[in-house]
């Protein structure tokens, strides 16, 4: 068992690190006639989509957009998606910006990242024009009007991708289920609007955090059993304190390492001003991932690093 | 650094100076420069005999005075800037793949005829045939952008297949006649038959028309794409409103004496349409 060796606000933190992985990621800006049908579309579109391992990629809304802030003038939600490949990005924009943004009401989809390498989302979806599509191109960037039911869905013909940082995390320990709730919501209120970050899983948060094997054969990822605390008797090496009686990891994917490293920052030491009993980090020995994020960097104040 | 071109004797018949651009005088010097061959009437000529030059080429092309005899400046040009103090003479940037022309006054026909890419930005009017094909070809303007500030005569966009045509007065009869894609927006009023022949591409006004009976009124709803382009027009220079960007636009649909696939639209402004 790793021994507690930093503090923050009374808050043990292990002096270990966050193992975290190369993957592909992109931008997607989602306006709408409404604020609440821009959220509508991104709510769809990120749904589903919590870890690589079941879900094919992770995504999560990253802001949500003034009219000032879209291309088009109208409220909207900036939407980030990753996979392991470009081509896995490709793949998943095509099938979510095709079937949950250009269905939901007033919507268009534009590309939110100014990149070297792009994949065809728009010259794709614009099929579903049955030929009455038109494309538009404006300073070099070309666009589809696709009719649909309620007027046309405009959408970017290329969207770009880029390098980026999947499964940054911070895992925190509580006293017991309601004391390691507050200190996880703390922590995703103040990690929420990093920019080019989010947190992918449900309100941010992921209770069944796992390690890449399993005694069954047919399964390459189980719980973590190391972290569960009704296994702290009986798991072979347990890292649950005696005090300990909750866990709750934070997992965040970031278009750069620096915004990934910025939102464990902010997630630290807001969930140790909540509270938390201890805080650590995932990692497999650091055999697996391309970064290695260490956990004692991101003790400085909030204000001084980000 | 500029090169400076100022007229100091106006032609008595038109010369044809498609010899004025960036790449053209690149690296020469001022006498090299003024002894280029230009066509006057059915003579050769020397460009000194009408221009003086001055200045250093590499950097912009400023030509100066009444040009409206001087043709062809900037035809052909792909990259480079040229300004026109005065009025451009016919067929400016015709041809063109590539840079950016000025023209602080007014300029005559065929501006940017079959151009492929690059800009053309005229503050004063402009003549007929702007960004058209020449005559016994279909396609007119290939790409690029072309923005007048004032009026267009006749046949703006004719065949046009690519880019943007954006004019801020009114435009004159058969604008986009036998489009094939593209942009037109006119800020102004159409003239007569709008769209004569077009098989795909927008036309857009912010004034009520004519329509062919060949076109058919569709619906009328709030175009998104409207909301990219017209704060895109906006951002080079043109006067666009708040309404006319958050406006409701008719949709009409032709001409069916074709394939019918392009557009007009027309912002509902609460006018009715001028007599024919």
């Amino acid at each position: 068992m790793t021994a507690p060796a930093l503090r923050v606000n009374g808050t043990a933190v292990v002096d270990t690190f966050a193992e975290a992985f190369a993957m592909w990621g992109a931008r997607v800006i989602i306006t709408a006639e409404t604020g609440e049908w821009a959220r509508a579309a991104a709510q769809s579109m990120t749904g589903f989509a919590t870890s690589i391992i079941g879900c094919k990629c992770e995504a999560g809304i990253e802001a949500e957009l003034a009219g000032g802030e879209t291309p088009d003038g109208r409220p909207g939600v900036s939407v980030l998606l990753f996979s392991t490949s470009a081509e896995g990005v490709g793949k998943r924009l095509l099938e979510r910006v095709g079937q949950c943004v250009m269905t939901c009401p007033s919507t268009a989809c534009y590309n939110g990242l100014a990149a070297e390498e792009t994949v065809v989302v728009g010259g794709q979806l614009r099929y579903f024009g049955d030929k009455f599509q038109m494309s538009k191109v404006m300073g070099g960037r070309r666009f589809w009007r696709v009719p649909v039911m309620d007027g046309e869905f405009v959408v970017d013909d290329r969207f770009g991708i880029q390098k980026a940082v999947g499964g940054g995390n911070i895992l925190i320990l509580g006293r017991d289920q309601t004391a390691t709730l507050r200190a996880a919501e703390a922590a995703v209120a103040a990690m929420r609007g990093t920019p080019g970050a989010i947190l992918p899983f449900p309100g941010g948060v992921v209770r069944s955090g796992s390690k890449p094997k399993s005694r069954y054969s047919f399964l390459f990822a189980s719980t973590n059993d190391a972290y569960c605390p009704t296994l702290r008797a009986v798991a072979s090496a347990s890292e649950v304190p005696a005090e300990a009686g909750s866990v709750l990891e934070i997992v965040i994917d970031g278009l750069d390492l620096a915004a990934v490293e910025t939102a464990m920052r902010r997630g630290l030491h807001a969930a140790a001003a909540a509270g938390a009993l201890q805080i650590t980090a995932g990692n497999y020995g650091g055999g697996l991932g391309q970064y290695q994020i260490a956990l004692r960097p991101l003790l400085e104040p909030v204000g001084a690093a980000t | 650094m500029t090169l400076d071109l100022t007229l100091h004797t106006a032609p008595a018949v038109p010369i044809e100076a498609e010899v004025i651009t960036p790449s053209r005088l690149a690296g020469l010097s001022l006498l090299e420069t003024a002894k280029l061959t230009v066509v006057h009437g059915n003579q050769s000529a020397e460009l000194g005999e009408f221009f003086r030059v001055a200045g250093a080429a590499g950097g912009d092309i400023h030509v100066s005075g009444d040009l409206a005899r001087v043709k062809l400046v900037g035809a052909g040009m792909a990259e480079g800037r040229i300004v026109v103090h005065g009025t451009a003479g016919m067929h400016l940037g015709a041809g063109m793949t590539g840079g950016e022309i000025v023209v602080e006054g007014s300029a005559g026909d065929w501006v940017g005829a079959e151009m492929t890419g690059g800009r053309i930005i005229v503050r004063g009017d402009a003549g007929h045939m702007v960004g058209a094909p020449y005559r016994g070809s279909r396609i007119g303007m290939q790409g690029g952008e072309i923005l007048i500030f004032g009026t267009a005569g006749n046949e703006a966009g004719s065949g046009m297949r690519r880019g943007l045509l954006a004019i801020a007065g009114d435009s004159g009869d058969f604008t986009g006649v036998n489009m094939l894609a593209g942009t037109i927006a006119v800020l102004g009023r159409l003239g007569w038959r709008p769209g004569a022949g077009m098989r795909r591409g927008t036309i857009v006004s912010m004034h009520p028309a004519e329509m062919l009976p060949t076109f058919a009124y569709a619906c009328t709803f709030r175009p998104v794409i409207l909301r990219l382009y017209l704060p895109y027009l906006r951002g080079l220079g043109l006067p666009i409103t708040e309404a006319q960007v958050q406006g409701s636009y008719q949709r009409w649909c032709g001409d069916a004496v074709e394939l019918n696939r392009g557009e007009i639209l027309l912002l509902e402004s609460g006018e009715t349409p001028a007599a024919a």
